[in-house]
């Protein structure tokens, strides 16, 4: 017998950033566009929190849940932000950031040949996350002629009428795609008709740049059937602290605690003094950094207009998902941009067959680098 | 925001933004750029472009002071008239009326501490309306007009990441 690797294990492909990654790695003097987090460092605020509580020695577990201070302060700023009523004793519940708080959640809700329905493109962890719990990830491809927004039709086309769940992001990574509420409507509907549950992971709610987030758990009937994900990786840029949040109705919240008690404990202490501070004092640096992003996201959809490449007006997240250019699958040309140009852009179908055609363009990073990392994009297709 | 708030913010960050880039990022025609700049210009909200200098990294010697002033008033002669005459200084750089203890915080520039030493004493002191000067020499500035000098922030993300 030995350490055999289990099956669910082995089924999962290695991730398309990975070998992308280990090719960007091999060069120096890369501009990397193919960054999925703030170029921005934590704000001074939340650090000094957290350095005042190791300092304190508050070094211990917390609650298996989180702070109750912390769930209180979620559940004001989601109430003000978003309009989402949340009880912090009860339903809220702080992880180790929202990939923790993602995967509870489906090995609480999926049984062994639950179909779980994944909006693509989408952020890589989202199928794999399914088939470690056990279930059979249904991909539901959206299109650029609808703004990669989903619809249901796309539900209905896909046959997500007969999955348990359906996953989705927005602000969509890798697409930057937003959807209204009126056009998250007649998703909820078909969610409604067709009983299916929603894990929404909303980390990128706090960078919208032509509307205001809305939350499908927020629509009639969805927040019963939702459980809402966010965090302070993005917003906050505090990736590396790895703190997140799930908010759902108390025995759905209680499931997801039953597997964040054996396998997390609690998410790390230090990290959630941080996140306390974050949402107490750091509006002003949240509202700093979403206008240098949306002043960075203009100017690379303009970059991209005037060299004639298509790409549509993403509203949010920190990505734009231009089509390639040529004639090249998005590998290759994304290779070929790394090897000649040295710029990196993540190929699309890293997140999905939908997404190929496509490159995942990263606006977190300067503007020096983005006007150079443009030109050579230039350069590239014109040569 | 309007867009020309968000001329000033990018101008603040860093003036040297081409009319095209600035136009890039605000959404507006390199016309409405020239022209927003122009009226920002003739208005006086923006008074003039400068860089932050950080001259401990050069040859040249610069010795900056920040100077509190104490003045008395009369009927004639109100703050206004006092700052007017002290700011035709070329080694006045700033000039602010404050708050507390003291009537006006100077900052003060010359090629050596005796160069400064001479100014407040001989320019700045024999002005009729100061009373008081407290003059601090500056030793180490760290970070100057929101830019945090010697930082080498490097980049420590993965170059790829989801």
């Amino acid at each position: 017998m030995g350490l055999d690797i289990s099956e669910r294990v082995r089924a999962v492909p290695p991730s398309g950033i990975r070998k992308f990654f280990e090719l960007a790695e091999e060069r120096d003097d890369v501009i990397s566009l193919g960054v999925g987090e703030p170029d921005f460092s934590a704000p001074w605020a939340a650090r000094d929190a957290a350095i005042d509580s190791l300092e304190r020695g508050r070094t211990s577990y917390t609650s298996n849940r989180g702070l109750l201070e912390l769930r209180r302060a979620i559940s004001r700023h989601v109430d003000d932000r978003y309009d989402l009523d949340y009880d912090p004793d009860e339903e809220i519940l702080v992880t180790t950031g929202v990939s923790e708080a993602v995967d509870a959640a489906l090995r609480a809700l999926v049984d062994p040949g639950d179909t779980v329905a994944v909006v693509e493109p989408a952020y890589i962890s989202y199928v794999p996350g399914v088939i470690f719990a056990g279930g059979e990830p249904l991909r539901v491809p959206t299109r650029e002629a609808d703004e990669f927004k989903l619809t249901d039709e796309a539900l209905e086309r896909a046959g997500a009428a007969d999955a348990d769940l359906l996953m989705l992001c927005y602000p969509n990574n890798p697409t930057g795609a937003v959807m209204t509420g009126e056009e998250l409507e007649p998703v909820a509907e078909f969610c409604r008709e067709h009983d299916l549950g929603v894990l929404s992971d909303e980390i990128y709610a706090e960078l919208q740049y032509e509307n205001e987030h809305t939350s499908i758990a927020t629509l009639p009937g969805m927040r019963e059937r939702t459980v809402v994900f966010n965090g302070f990786s993005k917003a906050y840029a505090m990736t590396g602290l790895r703190l997140g949040y799930a908010m759902a109705p108390p025995e759905v919240v209680a499931a997801i605690n039953r597997i964040h008690q054996y396998g997390m404990l609690s998410a790390p202490t230090t990290a959630q003094y941080a996140a306390l501070e974050a949402l107490r004092s750091c509006d002003a640096e949240v509202e700093a950094m979403v206008d240098e992003y949306d002043r960075r996201r203009r100017f690379v959809l303009s970059r991209f207009d005037e060299m004639g490449v298509d790409c549509f007006r993403a509203k949010g997240a920190f990505y734009v998902f231009p089509e390639v250019p040529t004639d090249e699958s998005a590998e290759a040309f994304a290779e070929g941009l790394l090897e000649e140009e040295g710029v990196a852009m993540v190929p699309g179908d890293a997140f999905g067959d939908g997404g190929e055609g496509h490159l995942r363009v990263s606006y977190a990073t300067g503007l020096d680098d983005l006007r150079e990392a443009m030109d050579r994009f230039e350069a590239y297709i014109t040569d | 925001m309007t867009a020309r708030d968000d001329l000033l913010d990018l101008l603040v960050e860093d003036a040297r933004h081409t009319t095209a880039d600035l136009a890039r990022m605000t959404d507006l025609t390199e016309d409405e750029v020239e022209a927003a700049l122009a009226a920002l210009e003739e208005e006086g909200v923006v008074a003039g472009y400068q860089a932050i200098v950080d001259w401990d990294k050069t040859d040249r010697e610069v010795v900056r002071a920040t100077v509190e002033l104490n003045v008395t008033l009369d009927r004639e002669t109100g703050y206004g008239d006092i700052a007017e005459r002290l700011a035709r200084f070329p080694q006045v750089k700033t000039l602010r009326l404050v708050s507390g203890d003291y009537d006006f915080l100077m900052e003060v520039e010359g090629a050596s501490m005796h160069d400064v030493s001479i100014f407040i004493s001989e320019k700045v002191a024999p002005v009729p309306e100061v009373t008081q000067t407290v003059t601090h020499y500056i030793m180490t500035t760290y970070k100057e007009g929101g830019v945090v000098l010697n930082d080498d922030d490097d980049d420590d993300r993965l170059s790829v990441s989801p």
